[in-house]
């Protein structure tokens, strides 16, 4: 029988002895403003209709998926919806390989077929790029039951927003975890609107870790725009799931600087709240701790922009130059194959006479 | 050869495979302590524990979408849903999560899983437990959809469906479960994908899968009585629908009827209908005629619930129509 002891609300009390390195906050301060720099660029690119469809970006909450990544192995899953440019970046994705989906081409992460919202690819052990709100939530408990099955020691990591915490899968995949006691870690990125309604006229409680409270997990909420909280937290929490006793649904209280998406040119904020939430940038605040707390210069940090520049002007030009996807491969992955030999390939019933 | 309930053959396919495949589990309501709400997984919990028998909570959505989850990290889920009817709630997960990862990743991430259970009208369920629901899954790419009949069709399609790397809906029925059939003693699979004539004929083909074979079968011989002879296609699989076997029997018996439960609008008859006319136009002798249930939500009392299921009756008169004796 399961113990039913509910663990309550709060963080474990040592955060600030989880180390960080010179290094690491160095890397962080990077992936941090090459992520930005490529959703700039997209940004760019979508005014001249090289990208289309839906494009939402993910500048202002860049702390959260870096801080978040740096807390978990490479073999460790993580799971997103729609708003997972940078997220898929901080786990292993390039920039590259991003922009050239965002563009539609065939050398996009995943050819051109997922585009700005399914930027899945196992390699990285990110499941995607999940457009329907609230609905990877179970997907990300289910690579948790499988991490528990097998006893591989793996955790799932499933990011989502204040708008998610709202939907009826949401709640079943939470149950479900803490009654099972998944290795798994529900992370909020409170953006404070759910699309363009505000957190406090879309939600009673404020605080979506406070979901947790129904369900008896793990919770807590902490400042994500700073990386190296967010790192620090999403760590203890990762460890805590990792170590068996359960999952955690942590909140971390971010801003987008952006639209709900390209079109959306954000007419719902209150005056002065974006400058507001600038001044606790994610970035901003890396540097001045690097220069602060390292030693590092203005020189330093000069480099380090201007070599995430060549790098997301390099994305920028690799995806306008890369090819179109072969429509011959259209049909490629409807089904996949099997190999064992229980059924033959089906070809899908379709009357595309190009196919 | 064994004679075994349908009931009887699932869970052989499942234990067989359970003890072939680490990977495989089984996961739903009351599947294991209760042996199962039909008693499909009775005695499964005894031979592999609760590790690998997993009696969930009542949250479709949630399991479903788990489901999908594990199985993307390697594993091979079978998830039972008590009946079809209780699938709606998790459409979402098995529609745009399992149908399209495959594809929205490009390849990267397969779903292998199945999601099985009771489908269509038992007797006197009233309105929301008694839908049969083919049409509204095989409509969508990515999807396979299993609706079989009988238990040696149940149990080779059931054991080829937890090997697909595919989802696979996995559709039985309640009223058959206790239905018994020879099921041959050695193992072997049958193809997704490929239906079985289940009776010959000449002067008309019933194209049919899961219960309504049953009644097919009844009429065909009441068909006999008035010197028609009537051949029963068992589809077997809607998606991947085998075409090749159903244009055959449109071309030799220049007649046609789809016998479909369910409702009439954009039922998976009204595709079938449609793919034969555009295919064998030149060899059909009439149209091709549909048997389903009336186009009205399923009442509670005897009487009306006959009103409005397909009888033998029906399909004796329809096949009589477009044979024209």
């Amino acid at each position: 029988m399961t113990d039913r002891a509910a663990p309550g609300r709060g963080a474990p009390d040592d955060l600030s002895s989880i180390p960080i390195s010179k290094d690491q906050l160095l890397d962080w301060y990077r992936q941090m403003a090459l992520i930005r720099r490529v959703e700039e660029l997209a940004a760019k690119a979508y005014t001249q209709r090289k990208i289309l469809g839906f494009c939402h970006l993910y500048i202002g909450q860049e702390a959260v998926a870096v801080g978040a990544t740096a807390a978990l192995t490479p073999e460790d899953y993580a799971v997103s919806a729609y708003r997972e440019h940078g997220q898929v970046m901080a786990k292993g994705a390039n920039a590259r390989e991003v922009m050239a989906e965002l563009f539609g081409k065939a050398t996009g992460i995943t050819h051109g077929v997922g585009g700005s919202m399914h930027m899945g690819k196992s390699e990285y052990n990110f499941y995607g790029g999940f457009g329907i709100v609230g609905g990877h939530v179970p997907l990300a408990t289910g690579a948790a039951f499988a991490a528990k099955y097998r006893g591989d020691d793996r955790v799932a990591l499933c990011y989502f927003g204040d708008g998610a915490a709202q939907q009826g899968a949401f709640f079943e995949a939470l149950a479900l975890s803490q009654l099972w006691k998944l290795p798994a870690v529900y992370l909020c990125e409170n953006n404070y609107y759910a699309m363009g309604t505000s957190l406090e006229r879309q939600s009673f409680l404020t605080d979506m870790s406070e979901r947790g409270a129904g369900v008896g997990m793990r919770r807590w909420q902490f400042d994500g725009f700073d990386v190296q909280e967010v790192y620090r937290n999403v760590k203890a929490a990762v460890d805590y799931a990792r170590s068996g006793e359960g999952p955690v649904v942590l909140e971390a209280v971010t801003y987008r600087y952006r639209g709900h998406s390209m079109s959306d040119p954000a007419k719902y904020r209150k005056d002065g709240e974006l400058e507001q939430k600038k001044e606790q940038d994610g970035i901003k605040s890396a540097a001045a701790a690097l220069k602060a707390d390292h030693g590092v210069t203005d020189d330093e940090l000069a480099e380090i922009k201007k070599s995430i520049e060549e790098e997301a002007q390099d994305a920028y030009r690799f995806a306008e130059e890369s090819p179109e996807p072969d429509p011959a491969k259209l049909y490629d992955y409807v089904y996949a194959p099997n190999d064992e030999g229980a059924s033959p390939h089906a070809s899908p019933n379709t009357d595309d006479g190009e196919a | 050869m064994a004679e075994l309930q349908l009931r009887e053959a699932l869970r052989r396919a499942m234990v067989e495979e359970m003890r072939r495949d680490e990977r495989v589990f089984l996961m739903g309501e009351e599947v294991a302590y209760y042996d199962g709400a039909y008693k499909v997984s009775q005695g499964m919990l005894a031979e592999f524990g609760e590790k690998r028998i997993i009696d969930t909570p009542i949250a479709e959505n949630g399991f479903c979408g788990l489901g999908v989850g594990a199985a993307m990290a390697g594993l091979r889920p079978i998830i039972e849903l008590m009946t079809w009817n209780f699938s709606l709630v998790a459409y979402d997960q098995i529609i745009n999560s399992a149908a399209k990862i495959y594809q929205m990743t490009a390849g990267s991430y397969s779903v292998p899983i199945v999601f099985r259970g009771a489908n269509g009208a038992a007797e006197n369920l009233g309105s929301q437990h008694s839908q049969a629901l083919e049409s509204i899954y095989a409509h969508f790419p990515g999807l396979k959809v299993v609706s079989t009949a009988t238990p040696a069709d149940a149990y080779g399609l059931l054991k080829s469906s937890i090997r697909d790397n595919n989802p696979v809906v996995f559709m039985e029925s309640e009223l058959s479960y206790g239905v018994k059939g020879e099921v041959p003693d050695e193992e072997y699979l049958i193809p997704i994908g490929k239906g079985e004539i289940k009776r010959d004929g000449s002067d008309v083909t019933l194209v049919t899968w899961n219960k309504q074979v049953f009644n097919c079968q009844t009429a065909a011989e009441e068909l006999a009585k008035h010197g028609i002879s009537a051949r029963i296609l068992d589809l077997r699989t809607i998606r991947p629908l085998d075409e090749e076997l159903l244009f055959r029997c449109a071309v030799e018996t220049g007649r046609m009827v789809v016998v479909q439960e369910g409702f009439p609008f954009a039922g998976v008859g009204a595709e079938i209908a449609a793919r034969v006319q555009e295919a064998c136009f030149d060899a059909l002798d009439a149209p091709v005629l549909r048997v389903t249930n009336r186009d009205i939500n399923q009442p509670y009392a005897t009487n009306l619930e006959q009103r409005v299921s397909i009888s033998v009756d029906r399909i004796v008169d329809t096949a009589r129509t477009v044979v024209g004796r």
